[in-house]
């Protein structure tokens, strides 16, 4: 057998690849959009007004220290617990009669929160407080509402509220946004997010 | 049946180029789509902390950002080392936010000038104090809906 010129490769076919590899990268990337934790500020009033009267069983009050330390009621917790500890005072369900919560999974303990409409969280912090241990209180503190929301919407709707949520920004939601926009609502309604912040000391 | 020829002499032939350009366009044009243009450049150290309970936004006409956050090592001779707030591309103080949300609010729409959010982009290093000093502008302007910017991770990543 003598030597062989190898075939010359045929390259008109190369641009047709390159395109396709193209078309991929175009097709999977996406532009990263920031994201964050959402709130909303309280409005300034100028008129001094009576702060409502809230029973003392009713507040969670959560202090953030200057080394990121947290107290919870002025005890200190781990931020490992902050989650499950918030969850089960909103949670808790200890009214009755008219205060009464029936979807409330929690303890009942009478001396916790009555119910989640009524329950308010307080979060402090001081000046020195670093902003990292600010948001990861705010992290957790959102997420114990998330937690809590995604199982009602679970019940009610098959459904995570976070999934809704985000179904409801999608523009090409294939569902009824208004009825989408409904089960929301009602969500929310269960377990309003009652997170007052004090000014810090 | 000879379908593959042989050829005569056993020279390996060149690698033909002429797909070269595509690939460059191709590279080219990853690149192009995947670059986000920063409009303005930033003065101040800015490591977002993290969290996991995030919703996007995705808005971006309805997004104004602040910066706050050391200054960065080359203005911290003339700048100091406190954390500062940074408007638009230079340094402010906190007093100047509420002017810079009354511009903010003059460039936009009309229907869309109080749905605004503020996005604020913090250093993680940042005392809470500077922080809130802007929340407390915000409200004094009724800029009340504001995006703690973060990155997507675990909080434990915070420490």
């Amino acid at each position: 057998m003598g030597r062989r010129k190898a075939p010359e490769v045929n390259a008109g076919s190369m641009a047709d690849i390159a395109f396709l590899l193209l078309i991929f990268f175009l097709v999977t990337t996406t532009i990263e959009t920031d994201s964050g934790i959402n709130r909303k500020l309280p409005p300034i009033d100028d008129e001094i007004v009576d702060p409502p009267k809230i029973k003392e069983r009713n507040i969670f009050q959560v202090l953030v220290r200057d080394d990121g330390k947290i107290l919870v009621n002025e005890d200190q917790m781990d931020i490992a617990d902050l989650r499950q500890s918030a969850i089960k005072f909103l949670d808790n369900g200890g009214g009755k009669g008219s205060q009464a919560c029936e979807y409330c999974q929690g303890a009942r303990d009478p001396k916790s929160s009555d119910n989640p409409k009524k329950a308010v969280i307080s979060l402090q912090n001081n000046r020195k407080t670093k902003y990292k241990s600010y948001i990861t209180v705010q992290n957790e503190l959102v997420a114990a509402y998330n937690e809590l929301r995604n199982r009602e919407a679970q019940r009610l709707f098959n459904k995570d509220f976070t999934e809704m949520v985000k179904d409801f920004s999608n523009p090409d939601y294939p569902g009824n946004i208004d009825k989408l926009e409904e089960e929301i609502k009602l969500i929310k309604e269960l377990f309003p997010q009652k997170l007052s912040e004090a000014e810090p000391k | 049946m000879s379908k593959f020829k042989k050829k005569g002499d056993g020279d390996t032939p060149a690698i033909s180029t002429a797909s070269l350009p595509d690939i460059v366009f191709m590279l080219l044009f990853f690149f192009m789509v995947v670059t986000v243009m920063r409009d303005n450049s930033l003065k101040v150290e800015n490591e977002l902390p993290f969290a996991d309970q995030v919703e996007k936004l995705d808005k971006k006409e309805l997004v104004m950002y602040i910066y706050a956050g050391k200054p960065s090592e080359r203005y911290q001779r003339q700048f100091g080392t406190e954390a500062r707030v940074q408007l638009n591309d230079k340094f402010a103080s906190v007093n100047d936010i509420r002017r810079f949300v009354l511009e903010e609010r003059r460039t936009r729409r009309e229907e869309l000038q109080n749905k605004l959010i503020s996005a604020l982009k913090v250093d993680k290093e940042t005392n809470m104090g500077l922080v809130s000093d802007i929340k407390q502008e915000l409200r004094k302007v009724d800029a009340l809906k504001v995006n703690y910017t973060t990155r997507d991770g675990d909080v434990s990543f915070n420490k």
